[in-house]
């Protein structure tokens, strides 16, 4: 019994019933090529649809979410790949804002040391808005670099780094007249009425007459720990399932994303050296094809830890677990939670020489092209696995806490890696079940547990 | 028993005499004169009070792992009175076809020179030599034009050498037997069997833990890995060569690695070693050799292209090119059955005092040599150290690799030792492989000859890495083929 609202639906009606009940046959939809059509095709039971056919499960793009999310009827057990308001943790400008706001609130209630475990974001300031905080941090900090991001681009694009404020003012007379294009735009934040909204900055964005387009301006952190004489950054996936409760996996494999060009900081203006994003990198003269520049996260954590000893290691990646954990709940309270809603990001992490973790930025599209046969694999069984545990099928019990290569990392509260409830009392032998970077079984994993889900079933009927 | 203790004062003779002539003499000469100014030393028993000074001091463990050291390299025992080539190899028909390989590279590589028109050798002028000095650390982002070089020969061209390899003395007779030798070589070497294998390896057996294999998540810390690591320590710091070359056989806990091998292959950083390599790294500025290009082509081919190592690149040509300048390596060549090439100044062809070795190293690359090093740049990052394991690796351990000689760790034993072991224990795998025109060896060849270098995922290769060294030979390699086939 389909709703239309109006022209543009994509929703569907099909027999009500319990949201568990297995399905037939799962329609899926999605824009997207390569990788994911891979996996979608070949996942049985599920069946492509077309244009204007009722869906089970949407891949959407986030253009598409924008225009049509806010008409569209969805069952109970429809699945889309999205949250509406994403941005919130996406868009660099809105993320600082929020992990500025969560930061002062952790300091209010926990003290100066909870909120201290929030520094993992170097200090960005919100352009034009915050210029004038911005040049006061400037003054008092003479001779670093700074990096100016455009708030809503990817793949590296507009990003340029300075030590002056002049460098700034050619810049501002350059863009002051650009326009943005559609896709670039703001949301109207304003017909989504987040609980806790922001003040009224967005509005005086509004009022300018020639829009300007949105950049941050952090501070640049220029002693990353390089390797082979390279700079390199960690691309990391984590699957959030829901906000409220929170509900948050992690992937065990990832990769690190090498720069072609050795590091030096005399070489600003080379936009190769400085931005690790592989789209960049492919513009390099340097850059051959087959290389690919990554490494797998194993294999990053391998060299680490025969560099630096397991103990560093282990600190590091649960600073990296922290970063994820915190990113999350400083967003929790705004973005609109919705039951169909689930997201797969791509978490940006710089690790500098005194091996601290950094958050760059959020995705809410990590790329899913493969530039390589391993990239391809890894691409893959990530996306089965995020459709294991999205679980059209109505398999799982709930209570996993491992699906194939993702960890559960969060569930309302933390996850020990121990059976049974985790000990918060103590901190002595509470150890996160996160496996980042680690061994990688999940095919065996897989078979394990569908056996034991299926005779579970046999035994329940 | 006079002939064994003959022997073994002729054995200390020689490692006396060679460690007279290096660094650690000196320093322990300056210590002994040093500890003179100590309380405890006195006048009637001074022999006695120094070697304990010396063996308190922790210099009598120094001098320990020296002498190990050489022991290791140090030739099996033979006749007295043989010739020195027969330290290099004591087979002669082995002899000759290593000078003929070796007459056909230098052909190779000499007609390479005439194409080219360009010279083994040639100074680089100033301006060339400042710029290279700024490049040092990023000389992978040089992109020159190596189209017209190739590889002097690859593994598989050395692959045929072997295969033509007869022992003129031996008839093999033309009726097949169940003893006939089904593979691609044909010469009849000693290797050893599985259960003189399980022998000499007797600690990768079944009941001994093994990292690798039983620090799996599955298995609880408890039961091996960390008493392991514990054990690994405690050698770490008694500095013991020989423990730690013991304690390596059941496999290396990651962080530990990097320093045990350096105590294994006897290497501290001294400054004399920093100043050596720097000389080394003057030399590379100074003068531009042929084999440069050979280097940079290789590692274009094959590092550079690996997942893995393609990170590493800057370090693989700071090694590399300091490597082929570096004349220490001629030591090697009294018990490698390879002679360096010889070249000659323009115009005194065939006169020797104009003779000179080429490259000065006396080691002319092949296709895939980069490859030694790659793996070692996950454990060392400061360049002359990374340099100085290496060095000692290859004159160790990989110049087997790519010699023909009868020495139970060459390739050509490797080789007969894969294909007798997958002959015995896998028969039916064997004839129907050579059924269909896939001879195993020239599979497993390949893995072999680079030491498992870029085949295996690094972890996997360190660990069998730890295993050549825990047991001073190459025949894991042919171990290791064999279980890939099983």
């Amino acid at each position: 019994m389909s709703r239309p609202k109006n022209q543009n639906y994509k929703g569907h009606g099909l027999s009500k019933g319990k949201e568990r009940e297995q399905r037939a046959s799962i329609r899926f939809k999605t824009t997207l090529v390569n990788t994911l059509m891979d996996v979608l095709r070949h996942r049985p039971g599920w069946v492509e649809v077309k244009d204007e056919g009722d869906w089970d499960f949407y891949w959407c793009d986030v253009s598409w979410l924008r225009e049509n999310f806010d008409h569209t009827y969805m069952d109970e057990h429809v699945r889309i790949s999205h949250f509406r308001n994403h941005y919130e943790l996406t868009r660099k400008n809105y993320m600082v804002k929020n992990l500025k706001r969560f930061r002062k609130q952790l300091e209010r209630e926990a003290g100066k040391l909870e909120a201290a475990k929030c520094d993992f974001f170097p200090k960005t300031f919100e352009m034009p808005c915050e210029y004038h905080l911005f040049v006061e941090e400037f003054r008092k900090n003479p001779g670093i670099t700074w990096i100016m991001k455009p708030v809503a681009r990817s793949q590296g694009k507009g990003i340029f780094l300075f030590r002056r404020l002049k460098d700034i003012m050619d810049w501002r007379k350059g863009t002051a007249g650009k326009k943005l294009t559609s896709s670039e735009a703001q949301p109207a934040r304003s017909a989504v009425n987040p609980p806790g909204g922001h003040d009224a900055r967005s509005s005086e964005d509004q009022k300018d007459e020639i829009p300007v387009e949105n950049y941050v301006a952090q501070r640049y952190i220029e002693n990353p720990y390089l390797i082979g004489g390279r700079k390199f950054d960690l691309r990391v996936y984590v699957l959030v399932m829901s906000y409220i409760p929170l509900r948050a996996w992690l992937y065990r494999d990832g990769f690190a994303r090498f720069s072609n060009t050795r590091f030096t900081l005399s070489s600003i203006d080379d936009q190769y050296v400085h931005l690790t994003n592989v789209a960049v990198q492919k513009t390099s003269p340097d850059y051959h094809p087959k290389k690919g520049c990554k490494w797998m996260i194993q294999r990053f954590r391998q060299y680490l830890a025969s560099k630096h000893g397991p103990e560093a290691v282990e600190t590091l990646f649960s600073d990296m677990d922290n970063i994820f954990i915190r990113s999350l709940q400083s967003v929790q309270k705004v973005i609109i939670s919705d039951k169909h809603c689930f997201e797969l990001y791509g978490y940006d992490i710089l690790i500098d020489q005194d091996l601290k973790p950094w958050l760059l930025e959020v995705n809410a599209s990590p790329s899913l092209t493969a530039s390589s046969q391993e990239d391809y694999e890894l691409k893959t069984c990530l996306l089965e696995d995020t459709l294991h545990v999205v679980d059209m099928e109505a398999r799982l019990t709930g209570r996993e806490k491992r699906v194939g290569g993702f960890d559960l990392m969060w569930n309302d509260g933390p996850v020990s890696r121990e059976e049974g409830a985790p000990d918060l009392s103590g901190m002595g032998n509470f150890v996160t079940n996160t496996h980042l970077g680690c061994v990688n079984d999940r095919k065996k994993q897989l078979r394990q547990l569908f056996r034991s889900l299926q005779s579970q079933k046999k035994a329940s009927s | 028993m006079l002939q064994e203790e003959s022997d073994l004062s002729l054995v200390i003779a020689q490692i006396v005499q060679k460690l007279k002539g290096s660094n650690l003499y000196a320093q322990l000469e300056r210590q002994a004169w040093a500890s003179l100014q100590r309380p405890e030393i006195k006048l009637e028993s001074l022999k006695e009070d120094i070697k304990e000074f010396f063996k308190i001091s922790g210099w009598e463990k120094k001098l320990q792992n020296a002498v190990y050291s050489e022991l290791s390299v140090f030739p099996l025992p033979s006749h007295p009175a043989a010739p020195p080539e027969h330290l290099k190899e004591p087979l002669v028909y082995m002899r000759k076809a290593q000078g003929s390989w070796e007459k056909r590279i230098l052909k190779s590589l000499n007609s390479m020179c005439t194409e080219l028109s360009i010279p083994l050798a040639r100074k680089r002028p100033v301006g060339e030599q400042k710029e290279l000095l700024n490049k040092w650390n990023e000389m992978g982002t040089d992109e020159p034009d190596l189209s017209l070089f190739r590889p002097v020969y690859a593994p598989k061209d050395f692959l045929e050498v072997l295969i033509n390899l007869r022992n003129p003395n031996y008839e093999n007779g033309d009726s097949l037997s169940f003893r006939t030798h089904l593979g691609l070589i044909q010469v009849p070497l000693k290797v050893k069997d599985i259960p003189e294998l399980k022998e000499f390896f007797v600690e990768l057996g079944l009941t001994t833990g093994q990292l690798g294999i039983d620090d799996s998540t599955q298995v609880p810390p408890e039961l091996f890995e960390n008493e392991h690591v514990r054990i690994g320590q405690k050698v770490l710091a008694e500095q013991d060569s020989a423990a730690a070359q013991q304690y390596i056989r059941q496999g290396s806990p990651t962080a530990l690695r990097a320093e045990l091998w350096a105590l294994i292959l006897n290497i501290s950083s001294q400054p004399e070693d920093i100043l050596y390599y720097e000389q080394l790294k003057t030399n590379v500025i100074q003068h531009d050799l042929l084999v440069d290009s050979l280097i940079y082509k290789d590692v274009k081919l094959t590092a550079s292209n690996d997942d893995y190592y393609f990170v590493f690149e800057d370090y693989l040509y700071q090694v590399l090119l300091c490597f082929s300048r570096d004349t220490s390596v001629l030591g090697h060549f009294a018990y490698n059955s390879a002679s360096p090439p010889k070249s000659y100044i323009r115009g005194k062809l065939g006169l020797e005092e104009y003779a000179v070795f080429y490259p000065p190293n006396g080691v002319i690359p092949f296709h895939g040599f980069s490859m030694y090093v790659a793996p070692l740049c996950f454990l060392y990052h400061e360049p002359s150290k990374l340099y100085q394991i290496f060095r000692e690796m290859y004159v160790r351990f990989f110049f087997r690799l790519h010699s023909i000689s009868s020495h139970p760790s060459g390739i050509v034993s490797l080789c007969l030792l894969f294909e007798t072991l997958l002959q015995t224990y896998l028969p039916q795998l064997f004839y129907h492989l050579r059924e269909i025109g896939a001879q195993p060896l020239r599979i497993s060849f390949k893995w072999m000859v680079r030491a498992f270098s870029g085949y295996l995922a690094t972890d996997q290769l360190l660990l069998l890495w730890d295993r050549i060294l825990g047991y001073n030979s190459l025949e894991i390699l042919a171990a290791r083929a064999y279980c890939q086939l099983l």
